[in-house]
């Protein structure tokens, strides 16, 4: 009996049709796509995007020259030179990031003691050339001013888990 | 000049209208081709919770005009160590038999290029010759995975062609002709998808398979033949094999509705439906058997090559002589025989 059933379910393409009306019904639900360029996905505020070095309110950069990011950088995409500035304070004369090396693990935020390189919030910074990805230090403090605003507030939306 | 021959009527006249004649088919067919695509892809996009093509043109429509604009635009390709004369040949011998057979389609009454008497033989001899391309397409390329692809293309071919042959084969006995106007015509009272629901079920699978589509495109299959016979093509020949196979999507579904549906018919002959034009009921039941194919590619995984084998050998093509059979003896025993 039940293989007499299953016999006439089998030349009836009962499987294949309720297969077909399942995706039939799927064709109206909402989609799931973002249409990308014009809507985005809500980032976490631990986002690790773009990197960036941040300054005091004063202006003052908050880079120690501690170097503890270049050691702790499993990819040895940090090189970091130093020397005591005119004032005394011990300042980076160099802070390079190759962002083609960057396998952005965020150890280099996590290891800084003054909060000065993170990663911030930003994807898009696809280049045309390998050139544009090594990163100087000018540009990783353009970086910061541009996204101070953004990094200061993920900072302090994580700032409890820390 | 004494002779009768005239440039003028004997060969410029006849030859210009037979030329706007198959421009008249040939480029709507394209342009549906086109269109065929971007449907393709904007239905799977659907059924998959996607978008789809949305940027060129409103909706994305022109999108498969970009994407030809950029295939043709890249660089043809031909592998050092293929059949030169061979490779070239394939894709062009492909599209031009998938362009070929719609010169028996008639569209609407009257609507047809050659109104032979011939017309289903003619069909089934052109669209069974389509193997060649796609044989030659693998064997000229001199490489794996486009060879197996063309042998497995051609077996399926072969063996669904039995079937789909047994199944025109019932729609002629109860039409009497192989005029596709006449078997059209002969539809007046009902489609004989009604009466012959297993044949059209057997057929439109058959022409799944026949057309390479999912989830019979073996011949194609990524996982396990990169793109199978046209592998080693690219740009213009690429883009040839790439209009073929939709347009002749699009003419297996013009016989589905030729054969199935009524052609130009409308499904009942009373007010509102019968002041609707012909070409516009074919227009719109093609459409929907194009939305089966797609439907059909969203819904179901790939055969594997002896389910394929076995379904083609052993379930159709004994339904379908069953069917031949039951069909001869209906006809005989009540003496419905056609003229």
């Amino acid at each position: 009996m039940f293989s007499v059933v299953k016999a006439i379910k089998s030349f009836a393409l009962f499987e294949l049709f309720s297969g077909m009306l399942l995706t039939f019904k799927y064709m109206f639900k909402s989609k799931v796509t973002i249409n990308y360029p014009h809507e985005k996905s809500p980032l976490s505020p631990r986002f690790r995007g773009e990197h960036a070095l941040r300054r005091y309110p004063n202006g003052e950069e908050r880079c120690i020259a501690c170097k503890l990011c270049e050691a702790v950088c499993p990819a040895q995409a940090i090189t970091i030179e130093a020397e005591p500035r005119s004032d005394g304070s011990r300042r980076t004369t160099r802070y390079d990031i190759d962002m083609s090396k960057c396998i952005y693990c965020g150890l280099c935020e996590e290891s800084c003691p003054v909060d000065a390189i993170v990663e911030g919030p930003n994807y898009e910074f696809a280049t045309e050339t390998r050139e544009e990805l090594m990163y100087n230090k000018a540009k990783l403090l353009d970086n910061g001013d541009k996204w101070e605003h953004e990094i200061a507030q993920n900072l302090k939306a994580d700032s409890p888990y820390r | 000049m004494t002779s009768d021959f005239s440039l003028m009527n004997d060969i410029i006249a006849p030859g210009s209208i037979i030329i706007a004649q198959i421009m008249a088919v040939i480029v709507p067919v394209l342009v549906s081709v086109a269109f065929l695509v971007y449907a393709e892809r904007k239905v799977l996009a659907l059924i998959q919770l996607r978008r789809g093509p949305n940027i060129v043109g409103p909706f994305g429509i022109l999108q498969s005009f970009a994407d030809a604009l950029k295939l043709l635009t890249k660089e043809n390709i031909i592998p050092s160590g293929s059949n030169k004369i061979v490779f070239i040949l394939a894709p062009i011998i492909t599209m031009v038999l998938s362009l070929a057979a719609w010169a028996v389609i008639p569209f609407a009454p009257g609507w047809v290029v050659s109104d032979i008497n011939v017309g289903v033989m003619y069909l089934f001899a052109v669209s069974s010759l389509s193997i060649y391309g796609v044989i030659m397409a693998g064997w000229a390329s001199n490489s794996k995975y486009p060879f197996l692809g063309a042998l497995r293309s051609a077996a399926q071919m072969v063996s669904y062609e039995v079937s789909i042959g047994f199944v025109i084969i019932t729609v002629l006995l109860c039409v009497g002709s192989l005029n596709l106007t006449k078997i059209v015509e002969a539809q007046t009272t009902v489609w004989f998808a009604i009466p012959l629901l297993p044949m059209f079920i057997v057929f439109f699978i058959s022409a799944l398979a026949e057309t390479n589509r999912l989830p019979f495109d073996l011949p194609e299959d990524e996982a396990t033949l990169v793109a199978g016979f046209f592998t080693e093509y690219s740009s213009a020949s690429f883009a040839l094999f790439f209009l073929a196979e939709y347009a002749s999507m699009i003419l297996m579904s013009a016989m589905t509705v030729i054969l199935f549906l009524g052609g130009w018919l409308p499904p009942f002959d009373i007010f509102p439906f019968n002041v609707v034009p012909g070409i516009i009921w074919f227009t719109a039941k093609i459409i929907f058997i194009l939305f089966l194919f797609i439907w059909v590619r969203g819904t179901f995984p790939r055969y594997r090559y002896d389910q394929l084998m076995r379904l083609g050998w052993k379930i159709f093509l004994p339904l379908s002589l069953f069917w031949v059979v039951v069909t001869a003896s209906f006809l005989t025993i009540f003496d419905m025989v056609p003229g």
